[in-house]
């Protein structure tokens, strides 16, 4: 494991209704929310929880003109300078032939420039891994980690998301970041779970 | 809320200087231009009275689809279910109400073409020259003087009354008070129904025959079968322009409290999108002309832009109609910001109304006014005419009913819309 092993009181919520003033006074309160894992995405939430628009449009923009770039250099370089063809009497720049490739070009690389640059700041990947704070985040749980600092009292968050409504509360020390590892090895498994 | 909403000084004034400019454009151009003189044999005879019929042709056909588009918006989202409109519905409505008076002008206008044996115009209207002519010949059973009449009469009259029952379905809503969910949802039923109606006789006219009928007949024996969603594309994206104009008038006169940027941000979207769908439509039928190369279509973009050797007359507008269609929309509401934001929004809808129009110029003119096309105030001016009708009518919309249709089933929809 990489990074850093963090503290942090964990709180699960079965309600969306529930979830959404907790956020609220969680943050009025001053605790850092580390994130709040939901089944589905949770319309607004990303508003509640105060995190800043996404610059992963400009990311696909810039990636996009790349693509737009690479395809005209690429295929000037190619018909005018490098192999000049005569291809049913066309000028050797042609242009609107070259459109609709530019413009598959310009998608694959927006596309695929923005998925890879969506795991990265999802923190995805293959083989890598990251801690689960409750199994059930995947199933019908709003699971909301607030990271402590050694300042932190812990009794004293964990009493404040039970007043805020949370049906399930404990203390987890965690890796943060993401690893590359098992979780077979390293984590215990929902099936093993007691109760599965 | 309640009061009835009274146009401002200013509009009243815009209005009426925009169609006193355009009655003396008309004038001026009846007078010095001899509209009525013969047009001489085939193309080019009376340059002076070409211009005046052709001009009058590009503006009537342009504003009489941009203000159809506005009803064809409201049937699809009806048909889609769609809910966020609600609020602002009345807007499409009011734009949509002027179809009946475009369209009396239109189909006049038509009609004087038409049997007034304009053959600079229409070229197949030419007995003789069809006689002669293998292709033209070919097309007789389509391109023909009494189905052009009573189609294009057809074609009006039905988007007069399928809007008209449109819109007093709506209207009917105010008197009646809100609706149970059982008479909410025979409402929305019946709604359903004349939207679908509405939209498939719209596939069947600004979607496939009216534009080959009034438009790609000027040059008869050039076709492309892209010609017709193009125009829709054209008119479609002016449409909403026109739509988000109006909506964001009201907004500056407080009026469409449930109207907020949510809404004007769908219908930024809705201009953005259908920028791109219309260049799409005008590569698809540039590159495929183009890359066959056969001379019988490739003539048409000869005509605009020329060839490598020499230049089109119409080559300076055809670029520019891509520059303000495609470049602006797609650079200018790329960003999030800017289609929230109700300055740029109006900047890019004048944009774009201006740009279709231009579209609409060169679609017409090269096939009429070869060399010779103008673009001086009696142009402008007619097009000034058609803006304060339009002005006219909308107006009076919006002071004759309710800006908000209040009991329509999917309002709280649309007032707790978030995209």
């Amino acid at each position: 494991m990489a990074g850093g092993i963090k503290k942090f009181v964990v709180g699960c919520f079965d309600d969306e209704a529930v979830l959404f003033p907790a956020v609220k006074n969680v943050r009025r309160a001053g605790y850092k929310i580390h994130d709040v894992y939901t089944p589905f995405p949770v319309h607004g939430l990303d508003h509640a929880m105060g995190l800043r628009e996404t610059s992963l449009h400009t990311a696909g923009f810039i990636y996009a003109i790349t693509g737009t770039t690479t395809a005209l250099t690429f295929m000037s370089w190619v018909f005018t300078k490098d192999w000049p063809m005569d291809i049913g009497g066309k000028p050797h720049f042609a242009l609107p032939a070259w459109i609709p490739i530019t413009f598959e070009l310009t998608v694959l690389f927006s596309a695929v420039g923005m998925v890879l640059t969506f795991c990265y700041l999802c923190q995805l990947a293959p083989f890598v891994k990251k801690h689960h704070f409750h199994p059930r985040a995947t199933d019908d749980l709003f699971v909301m980690a607030i990271e402590c600092t050694d300042k932190t009292n812990d009794t004293e968050v964990q009493e404040f998301l039970q007043n805020a409504g949370a049906k399930e509360i404990n203390v987890q020390h965690a890796e943060s970041g993401w690893w590359i590892g098992r979780y077979d090895k390293e984590q215990k498994l929902y099936r093993d779970e007691r109760g599965y | 809320m309640n009061q009835p909403f009274k146009l401002p000084g200013s509009y009243k004034m815009w209005t009426y200087g925009l169609i006193g400019a355009g009655i003396i454009a008309v004038l001026y151009g009846l007078i010095v231009f001899h509209p009525f003189e013969h047009a001489g044999h085939g193309h080019g005879g009376n340059t002076n009275s070409t211009r005046f019929w052709a001009v009058l042709l590009q503006n009537s056909v342009y504003w009489l689809l941009v203000v159809n588009a506005a009803m064809f918006f409201i049937c699809v989202t009806t048909m889609a279910m769609g809910g966020w409109q609600v609020a602002l519905r009345r807007v499409p409505e009011a734009i949509s109400s002027v179809v009946p008076i475009l369209g009396i002008i239109t189909f006049a206008i038509l009609m004087a073409i038409v049997w007034g044996g304009r053959t600079d115009i229409y070229h197949w209207l030419d007995k003789e020259a069809v006689a002669n002519d293998h292709i033209l010949n070919g097309k007789k059973g389509f391109l023909n003087p009494v189905l052009y009449t009573v189609w294009s009469a057809v074609t009006i009259l039905l988007w007069w009354l399928l809007g008209k029952k449109m819109r007093s379905l709506s209207l009917k809503t105010d008197k009646a008070g809100s609706m149970d969910y059982e008479t909410g949802k025979k409402w929305i039923f019946k709604n359903t129904v004349w939207a679908s109606l509405f939209t498939v006789f719209f596939a069947l006219t600004v979607a496939s025959t009216v534009p080959w009928l009034w438009i790609m007949s000027i040059d008869p024996h050039w076709y492309s079968t892209m010609f017709s969603w193009y125009t829709f594309a054209s008119t479609f994206v002016a449409g909403m322009s026109l739509i988000a104009i109006f909506i964001i008038f009201l907004k500056n006169r407080g009026q469409l409290e449930y109207v907020t940027e949510e809404h004007l941000h769908d219908l930024g979207k809705f201009m953005f999108a259908f920028s791109i769908f219309w260049t799409y439509l005008w590569f698809s039928q540039y590159m495929l002309i183009w890359y066959s190369n056969q001379p019988e279509e490739t003539k048409y973009f000869i005509e605009r832009i020329g060839t490598a050797e020499k230049a089109g007359p119409y080559k300076g507008i055809f670029f520019f109609n891509l520059i303000v269609n495609f470049l602006c929309p797609i650079l200018i509401l790329m960003k999030k910001g800017t289609k929230r934001s109700w300055t740029m929004i109006t900047f890019v809808a004048v944009l774009i109304i201006f740009g279709h129009w231009i579209d609409f110029y060169q679609m017409v003119m090269p096939g009429t006014m070869r060399d010779h096309a103008e673009m001086m105030p009696f142009e402008f001016g007619v097009a000034a005419l058609f803006i304060g009708l339009i002005m006219w009518g909308v107006g009076r919309y919006f002071t004759k009913h309710s800006l908000l249709a209040k009991n329509h089933p999917f309002l709280k929809e649309s007032m707790i819309h978030h995209t």
